[in-house]
């Protein structure tokens, strides 16, 4: 009997909650199969007959890293140039081609694959169906002896992160005032110590410039090894990690660890006068909780490379011309310092200006070796 | 209700108190753990309930399916001003959901070439080989009364074995892909001995010790990743070079299709199980100390060497189904060949009862769901985790025989023939 009760009392209560909710709108706007095709119902571009689509790496499109910037790029596509979109995520490794092969059949004409570990399927793809197009971001192609290739219809979306890493760690070595600083990454892969090789550079050449002994604490660059965390999720990770190098007289660190950096600004907070550098976007906007101590970010443009590759491949204009953000073309760049401006010496602040100037020129050049 | 009670609350109060209606599964001797109990009482469950399982677990990943929908969403502000919209919605979402997972799956009508057509049933059939390698190794174990956890670390341990034999020696095919398979069965095989060892010697958990292993088995290969001899050359990201084609599966249907021999050896190690375990010595054995390790004991038969061999031949077949990936799917070792086999594997073990046969069908049941899955994702934008969901909701049901009986009032096996179903189905529900 009571059941019975707490069972009218609750659907009673539900179907208040529901009936005032709203009410139904015309007919020929409701139609559920209407707006099927994902993207063409949201934009505001008149259509275009061209579907991108993009194959996450295991990370899945929420990982707040690449997978994430490039499933943005691609949404901003659909909403801007009025392209359909489709993306499917990939749980694992042995997921790439299956889901490869069914956005096939689902008439793609451009595919993108995210990340390095996409390289095999996506070459194989583009070998096996040659009239539909490929982009492949942080990877370049290579053949069976490992020299590299240009396939007809594929492009590869390569980022010189460590142009930008080494602003960043000029500017670290710069600013700090302890004479130490830090970074670690996620897991020890080229992509991310792209970045830490860099800012190794940036901090070597300060100590040149400035006669100066910076210490540089997770990272050797020649014996490529240092600290990480073991994985892109755990941000308790990151705060211990980071904890370390402040008890070591670190006060500015870059983390390169997607979400686990979080827990290094977390910890950078509570020491009271530690900086942290972001990566991938520009922390002033992408973690305002932190605002206060972001010195500056080292920014990759995944997002705007995968803009640029749908734009001109839906234009006809798609090309195998690999894309390379470098600090010319903005692909990749440091972040204003925001509220750290004042902490930065005028003297390096000029200075990074001039190293900019030379990257941008050719007259020097920052090298790593997970640059592809 | 206490004379029909479902055995498993029962066993947790040894000695049963009420022997009016002696539940089935009672296990003998009070040392007996609770886990083994839980363990037999899956196993005896019968077809019906696992087949009602799948059902059930169907229908309630429907509701989640058409509660993510947007449209759904849409539809649902506005239900009581215009019903049919929601349930036009939800039935849309849920059954375009289902037919593509069946297109993915099975047989695809919207492709174009026949050999398309029928790609999906070609494509299960690939995912399921290593499922059912490793579900057939752990179905031993469970039957052995082991519950090892311990496939995910057992196929990484044979892929690496098994990938390094073949992209770093140049040999005839034939023999190099024997070699191959031989390396990885070893490396499954040592991997899921060290636990059968700790377990006959110290007593240490399987349990434990076989998750622990899986974590070293994890950072095993990542780390192996980063060294030279399991790299590219030229080439700092950790993916291994790919496996020469003497060293691979060979195809079974022509380029066209994935599919390779590792499927072969799935139907040949299915066939050597069921001999193993139904029709040898050593299989009685093992057997026999499942049911009881005290008895076997005191009947002659080594307990320990049993733990240890069920172990080695356990994760063999895992490190077989870790060949399948490398040396036929992946065609390339990467930190993440087992994907999720391993843990997979389990429930495939458990929906299939440990038998051969059973074990056979559930993987291919979860190789389906799996490679409609990538179809759901592309087609109907269906997060590619409602597989998992089913999975997940199918091992939940069948672990809980008593509440899928209940939900379908079916009447609960052991209950006297004397009782009609429906007085005891109707306490079982009560």
């Amino acid at each position: 009997m009571n059941k019975i009760i707490r069972v009218a009392a609750l659907s009673g209560a539900l179907a208040l909650a529901l009936a005032a909710c709203g009410s139904a709108p015309d007919d020929d706007a409701a139609s559920p199969s209407s707006s099927m095709t994902p993207g063409a119902g949201a934009s505001s571009a008149a259509p275009v007959d061209f579907k991108a689509c993009m194959v996450s790496d295991s990370g899945g499109f929420e990982d707040k890293s690449f997978n994430q910037s490039g499933a943005e790029g691609l949404e901003r596509a659909g909403a801007e140039l009025g392209v359909a979109t489709n993306k499917v995520e990939s749980t694992a490794a042995t997921d790439f081609t299956p889901n490869i092969a069914q956005l096939l059949s689902d008439k793609c004409n451009l595919i993108i694959g995210v990340g390095f570990l996409l390289e095999d399927p996506i070459q194989t793809a583009a070998e096996a169906n040659p009239d539909v197009e490929f982009a492949l971001v942080d990877s370049a192609f290579s053949d069976k002896d490992f020299k590299p290739v240009t396939l007809e219809n594929g492009k590869p979306l390569l980022f010189n992160t460590q142009e930008a890493a080494f602003l960043a760690g000029y500017v670290a070595a710069g600013t700090s005032k302890t004479g130490t600083v830090a970074t670690f990454g996620g897991i020890q892969l080229p992509s991310v110590s792209i970045f830490m090789d860099g800012f190794s550079d940036g901090v070597k050449k300060y100590n040149e410039d400035f006669s100066k002994k910076v210490k540089l604490l997770g990272w050797d660059k020649d014996k490529q090894k240092g600290s990480f965390t073991g994985d892109f999720e755990d941000q308790s990770k990151g705060q211990n990690i980071a904890k370390g190098f402040i008890d070591q007289g670190a006060d500015v660190i870059m983390p390169v660890a997607g979400p686990v950096g979080l827990g290094a600004a977390a910890a950078a907070k509570d020491a009271g006068d530690v900086m942290i550098v972001g990566v991938d976007a520009d922390w002033y906007d992408t973690a305002p909780d932190y605002k206060s101590i972001i010195l500056t970010s080292v920014i990759k443009q995944i997002g705007q490379s995968v803009f640029d590759t749908v734009d001109q491949a839906s234009k006809d204009s798609f090309t195998s011309e690999p894309y390379v953000g470098t600090l010319e073309n903005k692909g990749i760049d440091i972040a204003p310092f925001h509220d750290l401006d004042s902490e930065v010496p005028a003297d390096v602040k000029a200075k990074v200006e001039e190293l900019k100037t030379q990257i941008i020129t050719g007259d020097l050049k920052v090298e790593s070796p997970s640059q592809n | 209700m206490s004379s029909t009670t479902p055995p498993m609350p029962d066993a947790a109060v040894p000695p049963p108190a009420d022997t009016g209606a002696e539940p089935v599964a009672t296990v003998p001797g009070s040392e007996e753990n609770r886990g083994q109990t839980v363990m037999r009482e899956i196993l005896a469950s019968s077809w019906v309930v696992t087949t009602l399982a799948i059902v059930l677990a169907l229908v309630i990943s429907g509701v989640l399916i058409a509660a993510a929908d947007q449209e759904v969403q849409d539809a649902a502000v506005y239900l009581f001003a215009k019903p049919a919209d929601f349930f036009s919605a939800a039935w849309h979402a849920v059954s375009s959901a289902y037919v593509a997972l069946f297109q993915g799956a099975v047989f695809d009508s919207t492709a174009d070439t026949f050999a398309q057509k029928i790609k999906p049933l070609t494509e299960t059939l690939t995912v399921s080989t290593p499922l059912i390698l490793a579900g057939l190794g752990l179905g031993i174990g469970f039957r052995a009364g082991l519950f090892n956890i311990g496939a995910q670390g057992q196929i990484i341990l044979g892929a690496v074995f098994g990938g390094f034999i073949g992209f770093t020696f140049d040999l005839p095919p034939g023999l190099h892909l024997l070699l191959c398979m031989l390396g990885a069965a070893i490396g499954g095989g040592l991997w899921a001995g060290i636990a059968g060892v700790l377990k006959a010697r110290t007593g240490a958990h399987e349990v434990i010790v076989t998750i622990m292993l899986n974590s070293i088995a994890v950072y095993l290969v990542a780390y192996l990743l980063t060294t030279k001899p399991f790299q590219n050359p030229g080439s700092s990201n950790p993916i291994s070079p790919p496996i020469p084609e003497s060293a691979q599966y060979p195809l079974l249907l022509g380029d066209q299709f994935r599919l390779h021999a590792g499927f072969i050896v799935a139907i040949l190690a299915a066939v050597f199980v069921w001999w193993l375990m139904g029709r040898s010595t050593v299989g009685f054995k093992w057997r026999a100390v499942g049911s009881n390790p005290h008895a076997a004991r005191t009947a002659g038969i080594s307990v320990n060497s049993a733990y240890i061999w069920v172990m080695v031949t356990a994760g063999a077949l895992a490190g077989l189904a870790g060949s399948a990936q490398v040396l036929g799917t992946d065609k390339v070792l990467t930190a993440d060949v087992a994907a999720s086999f391993g843990f997979d594997a389990i429930t495939v073990a458990l929906l299939g009862r440990s038998k051969p046969f059973g074990t056979f069908l559930a993987g291919l049941l979860f190789g389906a769901l799996r490679a409609g899955g990538f179809a759901m994702q592309a087609r109907t934008g269906t997060p590619i985790d409602i597989v998992l969901v089913v999975q997940s909701l199918v091992v939940l049901f069948i672990a809980a025989p008593p509440l899928v009986r209940a939900v379908f009032r079916l009447p609960a096996p052991g209950t006297r023939r004397t009782r009609t179903p429906r007085s005891s189905t109707k306490e079982v529900a009560a």
